[in-house]
């Protein structure tokens, strides 16, 4: 162990991750007269985030007539009844304030000809609770607006001189009794490792899209936060709703935003049908993003699939014009031209649904406290820590998310968390010495992996983990298929044991750090397959064939699922918040989900 | 005449380690890569890796991605969002700065040769220390500055047009390729801003909305800061997303240069 030095620190507050919850936070916090240190992977304008591309949700209004209370029936019904409707109360009634406010610090956000923000329509968003016309409710910038915002949000972390710990990778947190006293992380560039010392750790490391082969997720979403969670003995929620972006591009994986459907995009299969209208007679194109999969899953299956194995999709765009591709989405027009090699004003899009978004991640209240299950309450909370973002599950989606909500959800929550923390955290309350062992879980695991001598690379075991997600854990499940998952997974955890890293540096040693990035994937991958398993009934992102229909009496429940060190996975239940924060509106009832 | 000795790092062995393709690989092509391990006392070396492009996805990403999977974990580089907006993965490749990960194999002729980002200072492998580069962003207050206190309950209304002015250069994925590309970024690092650092004082020079342009114009009308660069245009070309950050700067001169009338 004496290869490690300790150094250590003590702030009111930890961020660990600098997307945009992470960075809406720690501004916030730095804004309110707290110390906070911003942990983070990577330099912060490279977190995913930045590839967010069709906008942002909010009820401006700005092309044409809307309200949040519409906002707020769409993304319930988007849940598939799981969303927990104070939050989503909450989040979409402070929607129109956030998005101004990131407006003004200086977003360049495309403009209307009154020069306002310019809203496009967005896969679910509808007005008067969905009996109108579609909504354009979606605030862009172009086709660029994660990257909008994160810059403008690093920016204002900048003006308000936040200080970051950068390229600095979390390893795990500090518990003591139940309570979290902080997060020890190894700084990549010297090796050494830091022991943060907070009364508040809020945790904002995003989603797990790499458990699977194939997503629109970035190399670095490796859902560290969960995996820090899951090691420190709490739940993670409802883990078995993965979204399927109906667009990514065929063989890559990489993005092409809904907004492209968005501005008059159609889907079409090999004879040339543009098949949605027979799945959602109303919304299309436009339908949410579970049911736009699930229908092109099916066209494929039943042999109207496109190109040379008729196993994907053709996205048009061609009727849009010239001037529509190069003003509304000059990204995804490069992004097509770079990675199919396609001119998308003269040729379609090869796409097909690629896992994109995770709308389970750590329990949380509406102020991003973490909660878990203790004692028979459903939501007791957490001392010390809390979750924000993707990497949260508050719920605000559910079963499934809208597309642009999960930007608004970032800004939402990573000001609530500020402002939150802001009442509860007395700056410069003095800190409690650690207990004396303190952070050693970190320090052997770092120092039990740099030094692993096993048979298999960590690319190996990783390589085998999706592969086992995406045949077993996909659009379609099955009770047959996802037990043969399970117990596949069960034995890539085993191969975990002989992992070797070869590199037994203490300077920027990635194969140190992806054999982390790993174990925290690992044990979302075995929380996300039981948990589908285990619940029998289709809702949202989570279509079983075996269980074809929604099942409020028996399922309208959140999943908790805790996993031991070995992979073993524990489930239990909490229920869905079926009320409102306020009177300002009523709860939706549950009803069929048709677009 | 003067004798300059070279630092004992800028040495670079030319003949590191070889690692040939597997027998049975049919498209076989090499990539020459520049490693450097801070923790051994070695020169940096070029170590040459036989890859099957056979399984290979198509970018030069995908190449190192392989390597470091299959052939040698311990290669060194960062990258995140493999589709070219987070700007991680800037290196030298083929003599050019650009995105290893929209920079595909097939476009390069013969041995694929990757080097880190020039004149940097090297952490490890294709690993750059980008502190400096980092800190001169900062130095141009990039966020909005106003007297003007915002409408409440509404956003500060933008001209379409207005917004196209800022729209390119606020594109900038920070990568770096444009200043590591430029001589006069080279020699002046330390008092130079350097293309990518100007292009952001642009875009908020231009933003309608900004009320701090004759303080962002003050700060920039410096021989070293602003002037030292001489139109060499190597960021426009260097730049993967197409941007043109020596327009932006010869935008910034003539702006100062207007006001003195």
């Amino acid at each position: 162990m004496s290869a490690y030095e300790f150094v250590d620190h003590s702030y009111d507050v930890v961020v660990v991750g600098a997307g945009g919850a992470g960075l809406r936070a720690t501004f916030g916090l730095a804004n309110s007269g707290l110390s906070v240190a911003c942990v983070t992977k990577v330099f912060p304008t490279r977190s995913h985030t930045v590839a967010a591309q069709g906008g942002i949700s909010a009820a401006l209004g700005n092309m044409g007539q809307d309200d949040w209370r519409w906002h707020m029936y769409d993304t319930i019904k988007g849940s598939d009844w799981l969303g927990d409707q104070d939050a989503i109360e909450f989040m979409c009634k402070e929607a129109p304030a956030a998005i101004l406010e990131l407006e003004h610090y200086g977003l360049p956000f495309s403009r209307t000809e009154e020069g306002k923000i310019y809203q496009r329509p967005f896969g679910g968003m509808t007005t008067q609770y969905g009996t109108g016309p579609a909504a354009q409710r979606t605030c862009a910038a172009a086709d660029r607006t994660g990257h909008a915002m994160l810059h403008t949000l690093y920016q204002q972390a900048l003006k308000h001189e936040a200080q970051f710990f950068i390229e600095y990778f979390a390893v795990d947190l500090i518990m003591e009794n139940g309570e979290c006293r902080g997060v020890v992380a190894i700084d990549m560039a010297t090796g050494k490792v830091h022991r943060f010392r907070a009364h508040m750790v809020v945790l904002a490391t995003g989603g797990y899209g790499r458990a699977y082969f194939s997503c629109t997720s970035a190399h670095t979403c490796t859902g560290d936060g969960g995996g820090m969670v899951l090691r420190a003995g709490l739940p993670m929620q409802d883990m078995e709703f993965v979204q399927f972006h109906p667009t990514g591009i065929y063989g890559s994986g990489c993005l092409i935003t809904e907004g492209a459907r968005g501005e008059g995009g159609i889907l079409r299969n090999s004879k040339g049908e543009a098949f949605m209208e027979r799945y959602a007679p109303s919304a299309k194109n436009l339908a949410s993003r579970d049911v736009v999969s699930r229908a092109m899953t099916i066209e494929i299956r039943e042999g109207r699939g496109v190109g040379a194995e008729q196993d994907h999709i053709f996205l048009h765009l061609e009727h849009l014009g010239a001037k529509v591709l190069q003003e509304k989405l000059p990204g995804i027009s490069e992004t097509a031209k770079i990675f199919a090699g396609v001119d998308v004003t003269k040729q379609p899009i090869p796409v097909l649904p690629t896992v994109h978004y995770n709308m389970g991640g750590i329990p949380t209240n509406i102020h991003g406290e973490v909660v878990t299950l203790k004692n028979g309450n459903p939501d007791s909370v957490v001392p010390g820590l809390m979750a924000v973002g993707e990497a949260a599950c508050v719920s605000v989606h559910g079963a499934n998310r809208l597309g642009s909500n999960s930007l608004l959800d970032l800004v939402i929550f990573g000001r609530e968390a500020a402002r939150h923390c802001a009442e509860v955290v007395k700056p410069g309350k003095r800190h409690k010495p650690l207990a004396a062992d303190a952070g050693d879980l970190a320090v052997s695991r770092i120092d039990r992996y740099r030094n692993a001598k096993g048979e298999l690379k960590t690319s190996k075991i990783r390589l085998d983990m999706q592969r086992v997600m995406q045949n077993h854990a996909a659009v379609f499940r099955t009770g047959e298929s996802l037990q043969e998952g399970v117990d596949k997974l069960d034995k890539v955890i085993d191969s975990f044991g002989s992992v070797s890293v070869s590199d037994r540096g203490l300077v920027w040693n990635t194969d140190l750090v992806e054999t982390l990035e790993l174990d925290n994937l690992l044990g979302q991958a075995a929380a996300t397959i039981s948990s589908a398993l285990n619940r029998k009934e289709s809702r949202g992102a989570h279509a079983r064939e075996d269980f074809p229909n929604r099942d409020d009496a028996n399922w309208m429940k959140h999943t908790l699922s805790w996993v031991d060190g070995r992979g073993k996975v524990t489930l239990d239940t909490r229920p869905v918040h079926m009320y409102t924060l306020t009177d300002d509106v009523e709860v939706v009832p549950p009803k069929a989900r048709v677009y | 005449m003067a004798q300059f000795s070279l630092p004992a790092n800028s040495v670079v062995n030319p003949n590191g380690n070889v690692h040939k393709a597997p027998a049975g690989a049919k498209d076989v092509r090499s990539f020459s890569i520049y490693r450097f391990d801070p923790e051994s006392k070695d020169k940096p070396r070029i170590d040459t890796y036989e890859v099957d492009m056979g399984s290979c996805g198509p970018m030069v990403l995908d190449a190192l991605i392989k390597i470091k999977n299959e052939i040698d974990p311990s290669l060194t580089f960062r990258r995140s969002c493999r589709e070219g907006i987070c700007g991680s993965c800037a290196m030298n490749i083929d003599g050019v700065n650009t995105l290893a990960c929209i920079k595909a194999s097939a476009e390069i002729k013969g041995t694929v040769k990757i080097y880190p980002l020039p004149h940097m200072p090297v952490i490890k492998d294709l690993v750059p220390d980008l502190t400096n580069f980092y800190a001169q962003y900062a130095s141009v207050k990039p966020w909005l500055q106003t007297r003007t206190p915002a409408p409440p309950d509404q956003e500060r209304l933008q001209s379409k047009e207005d917004q196209e002015k800022i729209d390119r250069p606020s594109a900038c994925i920070l990568c770096a390729c444009c200043s590591t590309s430029c001589p006069s970024y080279w020699w002046n690092s330390d008092k130079y801003l350097g293309p990518a650092a100007l292009l952001a004082a642009y875009r908020w020079i231009i933003d309608t909305r900004d009320e701090a342009t004759g303080e962002r114009l003050d700060e920039l009308e410096d021989p070293f800061r602003l002037y030292r660069c001489h139109t060499i245009m190597n960021c426009a070309e260097a730049c993967p997303k197409d941007l043109n950050p020596a327009r932006a700067i010869a935008e910034i001169k003539r702006k100062i240069a207007e006001r003195k009338q």
